[in-house]
């Protein structure tokens, strides 16, 4: 594409709004598949929920290129406020919104709803962005605990006042913005990593536990021997790093174990653990209803509108968080595996923008718009072929709801604006 | 570390993750194939269309088997919840408790039954008027639903054996042949299990959809995938359901088989066996229990199909085969004449024979039915020069035997036909050591004794063989399927190794002679110029049995008779006058002999039976 200069949208990366419209318009397709009734053809009806969708992209739309005419200096000039700002909404909402499942998250207008949640990934995004590009001398400590501060308050509003884990999840995926630009330690990183995954396999395969710490021991020992000098300091830290990592395998069995019933069974469902029939059928129903969905599509898939487990409601809350059963069945392997690639690659394209940034204010706010997209793929599309446990968060441009639409919208074309405007030195 | 090397770390995490995601798509969406089953199990509900099966007719187009309509009770137990369960006991007479213990049983527990989506038979086969009791409260049973099935009905009470009864598949049937499913029916004997396929037709399916909540929500793809049902063809058998009835009664009260041949068709015009059973008794819901009581009666074993499957000797019968080889291999001619002591003299007067005028020729031998006769006959078979030693020249006559259908699976149509034993060599190498025995060891095999068995079809088909002249059709029960038209298999003549007819014209004036002057002249009947043979087989478990063979009439034969009946004596007392009141029915229509049919009407020999606790008594002489 080639523009003048001086036109508002020179320099718009037109690859990264043509994947997005793909996305969005992919994803209304499948909303209407999902909720359409074979038994009586429907034509698109604005009361419906494709109905509504399609209401939501219009205005995103109108959001999104609105936002290529704001200058990107606005976006510095107000980061803060804006994350402080919304701050203020995500805590006013448990008092003025409405109780939906348990979650105090919502602001009700008439049949619309508006999840102020939504607009603070962008928010802490700009706010992260903006801190860490004025830091003028580095000071570690300082810096991992402001930063930190700034992605945790958020996460223990949203989690704890309103109830909503899984945006507070999604907001985590900031730490690797923060390990981007060296705020977040590598080693602590992958030292959060290799906990989880000691958690994991030691929770499930707990009878194996000995070989587990032979293992370690054998690794640190070989580790040691081919030191070119063995120094103490060196086997405390080996000792200390098989200590830490079997004392959390012992610690997270009893953790389970001394946790309430249905807790525990939630977890052993994901793991693949033996549970009582009850707690299986309670836990297990939507993940295992989600895979038969998406198992039953084969290489080519059934067709678009021909899914029967989605059309036919065994698949739970499947215009919403399980909406990638309708791809995996209807579209079958070649379809879910392009839509992740595609996904994939907006996630690298965007990673690249950033990375060609000189302001280091739009690559951090860059990295963070990746990274929000990366983890939603991941926990969303992970869930629906049990890979990861159930979290209730939309899978991007595909979930049925105005609120999430509307503020990956935000995230994704402020980020579009910053880039346009990238030769600008951006604080 | 610099921001370099972290930004590709960055990106291989995000590659890394996709290309996980898309392996553990590829294994659940292409490898594994739990989740399309499991699919379709819960969206498609299959609705099975059962065809009509197929009737049975005689050969005269009388109805032998039809169908009557009867009603299966299947329930889904997962969508029980809302059932009236006390509501459903009422009208089926079971308690709440057998309720559960049924359900129990179909989904192997309570828990499970919550879950099972299957269909099940709840209830089989009820009539009519419990079918209308539970229609007409069918929406308080949810979870319950009422599909028509056929039940098979036997205007005329007879041919049990012959027919055959159909029953649910098991689990071993629906395993081998995944036709079956669980619930299906399935010939189980007779011609219902020998004409399986043609009599079953072809189920039809109709692939419904269904939401979670089990609503049906139309037909899959407007019904492309859907079958309709074919329905069984008819089956025109060739029994003659007059012939068989009227068998069946001379045969009350006497263990035995009687089996009828048209010769020149191989058509069995009937098939009795004695004791019978009333075939409407393994029909429908009483099943099991008539079954259980039938499989009980051990004294009669009225289950089993003796004509086709029980084991006798021949007995004399066997001397027509003797005389048969003997003729083609030239060790013997009509004028033939060997000496008789009440015994054959070289072995010392063993095997025995009872008075009679000697020595006779072939005629006569047949018709006194002479043991010395035809141990002579079988040494000069065996011995012939023209073999090198006794084992070649026993093969010789083993090979003349097998080609008359006996020691071989003639290959009829009915299921669970067995071969009759003529030993082989080796079994005689076996027994005797090699080199151990000669002619006269093995003599007996000469009058039809010794380790020789046959089954009752066997037997009619050697005296069909006789009536025809050299060949044999294989008898067969079934002559077409849904049309008129004779199946191809039952066209082919089957050539025995004794090739001239002369031979056989020899044999059959033997038996005439029989007849008219010989042990069967006490049955011969006026106008009709019939052949015969009587037998009286010795069997190891009591008294000896009586056998009869004939034919009739002698030109253009129309019937082969051979009967057996257990523990009876001379083949003159009872089988004998069975034989030919049966064939003068067949031949004439009417029954001119009231004394004689009224005294076989009458008799009761089950009680004299030796596993019945009787003495047997000394065995009277061969005849």
């Amino acid at each position: 594409m080639r523009e003048r200069s001086d036109s508002q949208f020179y320099n718009v990366d037109w690859i990264t709004v043509i994947i997005y419209i793909v996305l969005v318009v992919l994803g209304l397709m499948n909303i209407y598949s999902a909720v359409y009734d074979p038994a009586q053809s429907n034509i698109f009806d604005l009361s419906r929920l494709e109905g509504k969708q399609f209401v939501f992209i219009c205005v995103s739309l109108a959001l999104g290129f609105s936002l290529l005419l704001v200058d990107a200096s606005f976006f510095t000039a107000t980061a803060f406020y804006a994350y402080g700002g919304f701050l203020l909404l995500n805590i006013a909402v448990r008092f003025l919104g409405t109780e939906v499942k348990g979650s105090h998250s919502w602001f009700r207008f008439g049949s619309f709803g508006l999840q102020p949640a939504e607009f603070m990934k962008f928010s802490t995004a700009l706010a992260l962005a903006k801190y860490i590009s004025g830091i003028t001398r580095r000071d570690l400590v300082r810096d991992f605990f402001v930063c930190m501060g700034f992605i945790l308050l958020p996460m223990l509003i949203i989690a704890v006042i309103q109830s909503e884990t899984g945006v507070a999840i999604v907001l985590a995926a900031f730490i690797v913005v923060l390990y981007r630009e060296g705020v977040f330690p590598g080693w602590l990183l992958l030292l959060g990593i290799a906990t989880v995954l000691a958690v994991v396999l030691g929770l499930k395969f707990y009878d194996y536990k000995w070989y587990f710490v032979a293992g370690s021991i054998a690794i640190a020992s070989f580790w040691l021997f081919f030191q070119r000098r063995i120094r103490f300091s060196k086997i405390i830290t080996a000792a200390g790093i098989v200590i830490y990592f079997v004392s959390v395998i012992f610690i997270a069995n009893k953790g389970v174990n001394k946790m309430a019933e249905h807790q525990s069974a939630r977890i052993k469902v994901w793991l693949g653990m033996p549970v009582s029939k009850e707690m299986e059928d309670r836990f297990g129903y939507n993940v295992k209803q989600s895979m038969i969905a998406i198992g039953s599509g084969g290489v080519n898939g059934k067709g678009y509108l021909e899914g029967t487990q989605t059309k036919f409601r065994f698949v739970p809350e499947q215009e919403t968080d399980f909406i990638f059963c309708t791809v995996g069945e209807e579209w079958g392997f070649l379809g879910s595996a392009g839509i992740i690639l595609l996904y994939a690659f907006l996630v690298i394209r965007l990673i690249f923008m950033a990375e060609r940034q000189r302001s280091d204010f739009t690559r951090i706010y860059g990295y963070g718009v990746a990274c929000v997209f990366f983890i939603h793929l991941m926990v969303n599309v992970g869930m629906t072929i049990g890979l990861i446990p159930v979290i209730g968060i939309p899978l991007p441009f595909f979930s049925y709801g105005g609120s999430s639409l509307i503020g990956f919208t935000l995230l994704l074309f402020i980020f579009i604006r910053l880039d346009s405007q990238r030769l600008l030195i951006l604080r | 570390m610099n921001s370099d090397v972290r930004k590709y770390i960055i990106a291989v995490a995000v590659v890394v993750v996709a290309l996980l995601y898309i392996l553990r798509l590829f294994t659940i969406q292409v490898v594994e194939d739990k989740y399309k089953l499991t699919a379709s199990n819960q969206a498609f509900l299959q609705m099975t269309d059962y065809p009509p099966r197929g009737a049975i007719y005689d050969r005269k187009g009388k109805l032998l088997v039809f169908n009557q309509v009867a009603y299966d009770l299947m329930v889904v137990p997962r969508d029980l919840k809302d059932c009236d369960t006390i509501g459903i006991c009422k009208i089926l007479n079971i308690t709440t408790d057998d309720f559960k213990k049924r359900l129990v049983r179909l989904s192997g527990s309570l828990k499970e039954s919550a879950r099972d989506y299957r269909s099940h038979i709840f209830e089989s086969q009820m009539l009519p008027e419990l079918n209308a009791q539970i229609q007409e409260r069918l929406y308080m049973f949810p979870g319950f639903y009422v599909t028509a099935r056929t039940v098979r009905k036997y205007p005329i009470p007879m041919a049990a054996h012959l027919l055959g009864y159909i029953g649910e598949v098991n689990e071993r049937i629906t395993k081998k042949n995944p036709y079956y499913k669980s619930g299906d029916y399935i010939g189980m004997s007779g011609i219902e299990k020998g004409y399986e396929e043609a009599l079953r037709g072809k189920k039809g399916v109709q692939i419904m959809m269904r939401d979670v909540h089990n609503n049906i929500r139309g037909s899959y793809k407007n019904g492309i995938y859907d079958t309709a049902a074919v329905p069984g063809k008819n089956l025109y058998s060739t029994l003659d359901a007059e012939l068989q009835q009227y068998g069946e009664k001379l045969m009350q009260n006497k263990i035995g088989g009687v089996v009828a041949i048209e010769p020149a068709t191989g058509e069995i015009l009937a098939l009795i066996t004695s004791p019978t059973y009333d075939p409407n008794l393994l029909v429908g819901r009483d099943f099991p229990k008539n079954y259980a009581a039938l499989a009980r009666d051990t004294l009669g074993k009225p289950l089993f199909n003796r004509a086709l499957q029980a084991y006798y000797p021949p007995g004399s019968t066997f001397k027509l085969l003797n005389a048969l080889i003997g003729l083609q291999e030239g060790v013997l001619r009509p004028a033939t004449t060997y000496p008789c002591a009440q015994g054959y003299p070289p072995l010392g007067g063993k095997p025995k024979c009872h008075p009679h005028g000697s020595p006779t020729d072939l005629k006569g031998s047949i018709a006194t039915s002479c043991n010395s006769y035809y141990s002579y006959v079988f040494k000069s078979i065996v011995d012939n020069r023209k073999y090198k030693n006794t084992v070649e020249g026993y093969q010789a006559w083993k090979d003349y035997v097998n080609s008359f259908g006996v020691g071989v699976k003639i290959g009829t149509d009915l299921p669970y036909e067995l071969k009759g034993i003529v030993p082989t060599p080796a079994y005689y190498d076996k027994v005797f050591g090699k080199n151990g025995w000669r002619s006269s060891t093995v003599i007996s095999l000469g009058i039809g004794q010794a380790e020789l068995s046959v089954t009752p079809l066997q037997m009619c088909n050697i005296v069909s063989t006789i009536a025809n002249r050299g060949y044999y059709i294989t008898p067969h029960v079934v002559r077409s399927i849904g049309d008129n038209k004779v199946l191809p298999q039952w066209q082919k003549k089957n050539y025995t190794k004794v090739t001239n007819r002369e031979y056989y014209e020899d044999v059959i004036t033997g038996m005439a002679q029989v007849m008219t002057g010989g042990t069967g002249r006490s049955v011969q009947l006026p106008g009709i110029e019939s052949c015969g043979k009587t037998g009286t087989a010795q069997n190891p478990h009591g008294e000896d049995h009586s056998v009869f063979v004939m034919f009739a009439p002698r030109q253009n034969p129309k019937i082969c008779i051979a009967i057996l009946v257990e523990n009876a004596g001379f083949g003159a007392t009872w089988a004998a006058p069975i034989a030919s009141l049966m064939m003068e029915k067949y031949l004439t229509g009417k029954v001119t002999r009231p004394d004689m049919e009224q005294r076989m009407f009458e008799g009761d020999l089950i009680h004299k039976h030796p596993s019945s606790g009787a003495k047997p008594k000394p065995k009277p002489q061969l005849q």
